[in-house]
């Protein structure tokens, strides 16, 4: 281990220019119009800058790395240019055009055909619209029916087109090692799983009523089976939020295209997290010619790290995560919610006229405002946002509250711990793990890996062959969303049906298919699943009709979750900011966050070129991975 | 020491230094026409298919229009290649045991698709629409030449790019009107003149830049 606490193994930061606001603001004094820079280095024009930029565009230079004269260089690629002309003088192979035996409807060569689907993260969907050439889908973008995209889509869905086409998923079923065909599986499978088996099944969030409705069979069918469910990119702390404020588990949306006055409590509502992309929609409508709005809306961020909400937002305060909850707090006391209580030393580093401002624009604004908790905000924030909405009368106009998206919502570090529990004292006798990694993402004080090893039969179901697929006896490949028949709700809770594009390329199957094989009945295909599903559900009358609209639209007309009629208990709210009252607001140390990647999401997006040469929000990293610090932080204490 | 050089020497220097020139001259010769010749473009060659499908018959004997089998060349890149389907509309009927009809059928009963060899193959890196061409009246014969009497199907002209110019340089040499189209036997009685006049109508704004063709 590398002390860091030893000045001399410090690079020193003395011979660095010193790069201040002072200087800046002296460089941009007599700036005119629009300027850009590229780092803050050259904006303050240090030596270190010049010099840098000197060895990368040198002036006037014409230099060739050691020992090639001009004239060689010239031979050298003049022989090239003329070697390449000759690969032109092949004659050109003779090529098939092969036409279909019998050419499908509609289907015009040349020209693309779309079909509406839906892609999930975290277990929520997106809708998109696919362009399919000749049978094979080229191209991503959103639905513009559906409500959770209005024709506009996240960078994943731009980017999954590729991991289709991904050479390095996984293509054959093996078993420890051997490739083995579907069939075998089931058979094996189904002669070992008795009734009796301790069954233990572990997926991502699942919002899908068809696969919740098959892994409950499961369950129903098998006693002693539990479901467990768990994401790295984890939202149980807004879960948990709800329940501290409601008592009860309900899925908060929001309307931003009513709230005049925004107040973001680390959240980055318009790129991360369910629903993002039409938050942003709805949010920026209110920022262009006020046509329907005489006033534009107004955004007050409160972050830990730079985001693309705070850039838009017209108050941004920089708040240690540790600060976050005491914020809340003094603001819940500030709009003057029943009890509740300001901590003392709240007001650190001039945040409390801010705070201040904050609260007075919110209560002018009752019921067109919007308090919004970031996903990964502690759980108590999430209970004081909601306590504040409804001190402001938001809920149900800015602010909807519904039941749960989530099939199984719930603490979901502590569902995977109960089942590494289990599986350590000898208790599981087959692990499924359906589309997730745990041996790479779950936390590691569990020892995941060690206590997986203990469990007598491991499948696993994934796109690639991962670190969990290592450790397991049966691997199977799942089917990319492209190539799958599949439902989720979306974050309004509506129905999004996932339509194939094109046969699975390496025979994939999807989370449902594996289920079916432990069920009664035995394996099904992911169609006949879904069909029958929602066959049951929407009723025997006129279903063809209402399936192929639905099909065709991309989602069930009319599904999403109806508004609850929930209120937030402000006497618990009032025992929260008591609470949070008498802990240390200024803790000593150094407070660590993590988040997904804006990017590369929580690893399993790493083998995707395009989403990892996608710059970075704000750092503009790419193929890159960093910890990031403040500039005042990066400065030990002992030599500033 | 006698002399190296003999006079004769004088005569097969200047023999060699002309023949030099003419050796280089014939060989660019050669390439350019090597090229050029059917060896390198299949110009007029009868590629091998699977079933020997007879245009002479179908087009000029029979009368059917082209649009009945290349249905997609108005509205697509791609004029489209029938499916066995369209060929099995008559062949169920008449012919339906011709023992040279038998992939067809094969194709129509197992759904497995015929693979044709393909005749007129532009280069990968060259875009082509049929669409905008057809409805800029230029007719299929201009560049497919009188397929109506072809008993087999062959590459009339070059598709080289110098061909391609010749007419996008000078389209109203060869553009008719929109009902000649799919008419193999048009000829013009005053190109010229008419030709101008259909540029005028048709609003053809013949390209000419690199990035039309070469995307």
């Amino acid at each position: 281990m590398t002390k860091f606490d030893h000045p001399a193994e410090v690079p020193s930061t003395s011979r660095r220019s010193r790069i201040d606001l002072a200087s800046m603001r002296e460089h941009l004094q007599d700036a005119r119009g629009p300027r850009f820079w590229r780092s803050l280095d050259e904006l303050a024009e240090t030596e270190e800058f010049q010099e840098l930029l000197h060895r990368e565009f040198p002036e006037m230079g014409v230099e060739l790395p050691g020992g090639v004269s001009r004239r060689r260089f010239v031979q050298l690629m003049s022989a090239s240019l003329a070697l390449g002309g000759l690969t032109a003088c092949t004659r050109q192979p003779l090529e098939k055009i092969v036409p279909y035996a019998q050419q499908p409807e509609s289907l015009v060569p040349g020209r693309p055909l779309y079909f509406a689907t839906s892609m999930t993260l975290g277990g929520v969907a997106s809708g998109l619209l696919a362009e399919s050439h000749m049978g094979r889908p080229t191209k991503v973008e959103g639905n513009p029916e559906h409500p959770a995209s209005l024709g506009a889509t996240d960078l994943f869905a731009q980017a999954s087109v590729l991991s289709l086409y991904d050479p390095d998923r996984s293509q054959v079923i093996t078993n420890l090692n051997r490739i083995r065909s579907w069939s075998a599986f089931v058979e094996d499978t189904r002669r070992e799983t008795l009734a009796s088996t301790r069954l233990r099944l572990l997926t991502g969030t699942v919002t899908s009523p068809s696969v919740a409705a098959i892994a409950q069979q499961v369950l129903s069918e098998h006693p002693q089976a539990r479901w467990h469910q768990y994401d790295a990119v984890t939202r149980e702390n807004v879960v948990a939020g709800a329940e501290m404020a409601f008592g009860e588990v309900v899925a908060t949306r929001y309307d931003f295209a009513r709230a005049d006055v925004v107040v973001a409590l680390d959240a980055d509502f318009l790129t991360t997290g369910p629903g993002a992309v039409r938050y942003a929609r709805d949010f920026m409508s209110r920022r262009r010619a006020p046509v329907d709005h005489p006033e534009m809306n107004r955004l007050y961020a409160v972050e830990s790290m730079p985001t693309a909400t705070g850039t838009v937002a017209d108050h941004r305060l920089p708040l240690r995560p540790s600060q976050l909850a005491g914020f809340a707090a003094a603001l819940a006391a500030e709009v003057g919610l029943p009890d509740a209580v300001a901590p003392a030393g709240a007001d650190v580093g001039g945040q409390g006229e801010w705070l201040r401002a904050a609260a007075r624009d919110l209560q002018a604004h009752r019921g067109s405002s919007a308090v919004v908790a970031g996903d990964y905000a502690p759980a108590e924030v999430h209970a004081l946002a909601h306590a504040i909405n409804g001190h402001l009368e938001n809920i149900g106009r800015t602010v909807i509250h519904t039941a749960p998206l989530e099939a199984m919502p719930g603490d979901q570090t502590a569902s995977l711990a109960s089942l590494v529990d289990d599986m350590a004292a000898g208790e599981v006798d087959i692990l499924v793990m359906l589309q997730c990694n745990p041996v790479y993402d779950a936390p590691v004080d569990l020892d995941f890996t060690t206590v997986l090893r203990q469990v007598g039969r491991r499948i696993h179901l994934g796109l690639y062959r991962n670190e969990t697929s290592e450790h397991c006896h049966w691997h199977i490949p799942a089917a990319h969303y492209l190539e799958s028949w599949d439902d989720a709700r979306a974050h309004d809770g509506t129905i999004s049906l996932t339509q194939p594009l094109i046969e699975p390329l390496y025979d994939g199957k999807t989370v449902a298919e594996v289920l079916s094989v432990f069920t009664e009945e035995g394996s099904r295909s992911a169609h006949g699943l879904l069909r029958s599903y929602w066959q049951g559900v929407l009723g025997e009358s006129g279903f063809e009709t209402r399936w192929r609209k639905a099909l065709h639209d991309g989602f069930i007309a009319d599904s999403a979750l109806p508004p609850t009629g929930v209120t937030p208990g402000t006497e618990a709210a009032a025992e929260t900011t008591a609470l949070i009252a008498g802990t240390d607001q200024i803790p000593d140390g150094v407070d660590l966050a993590f988040r997904p990647d804006p990017t590369i999401y929580d690893g399993r997006f790493s083998n995707n070129g395009w989403l990892q040469e996608c710059p970075k929000p704000l750092t503009k990293l790419t193929w890159d991975n960093a910890a990031l610090v403040s500039p005042v932080s990066r400065t030990p204490r002992w030599s500033r | 020491m006698s002399q190296i050089f003999k006079p004769s020497t004088n005569t097969l220097a200047r023999v060699s230094m002309f023949g030099a020139i003419f050796f280089l001259a014939i060989l660019a010769w050669v390439l350019v026409t090597l090229n050029r010749s059917s060896l390198a473009t299949r110009q007029g060659i009868v590629l091998q298919q699977p079933v020997p499908f007879s245009h002479d018959h179908h087009v000029a004997g029979l009368g059917i229009s082209c649009l009945y089998c290349h249905t997609t060349v108005e509205e697509s890149s791609f004029a489209g290649i029938p499916p066995s389907a369209t060929c099995m509309n008559c062949h169920k009927l008449i012919w339906n045991e011709s023992p040279m009809l038998e992939p067809v059928r094969e194709s129509y009963r197992t759904g497995r698709p015929i693979e044709w060899t393909r005749v007129h193959d532009l280069p990968d890196f060259v875009y082509f629409d049929h669409s905008i061409h057809v409805a800029k009246g230029i007719g299929c014969a201009s560049c497919h030449g009188r397929v109506d009497q072809m008993p087999l199907m062959y590459q009339a002209e070059s598709l080289q790019m110098e061909w391609c110019l010749e007419c996008h340089r000078a389209p109203e040499m060869f553009i008719r009107p929109r009902t000649e189209i799919y008419n193999m036997e048009w000829v013009s009685t005053d190109q010229e003149t008419e030709g101008a006049r259909l540029i005028a109508d048709y609003r053809v704004q013949s390209k000419l830049s690199c990035s039309v063709c070469h995307r």
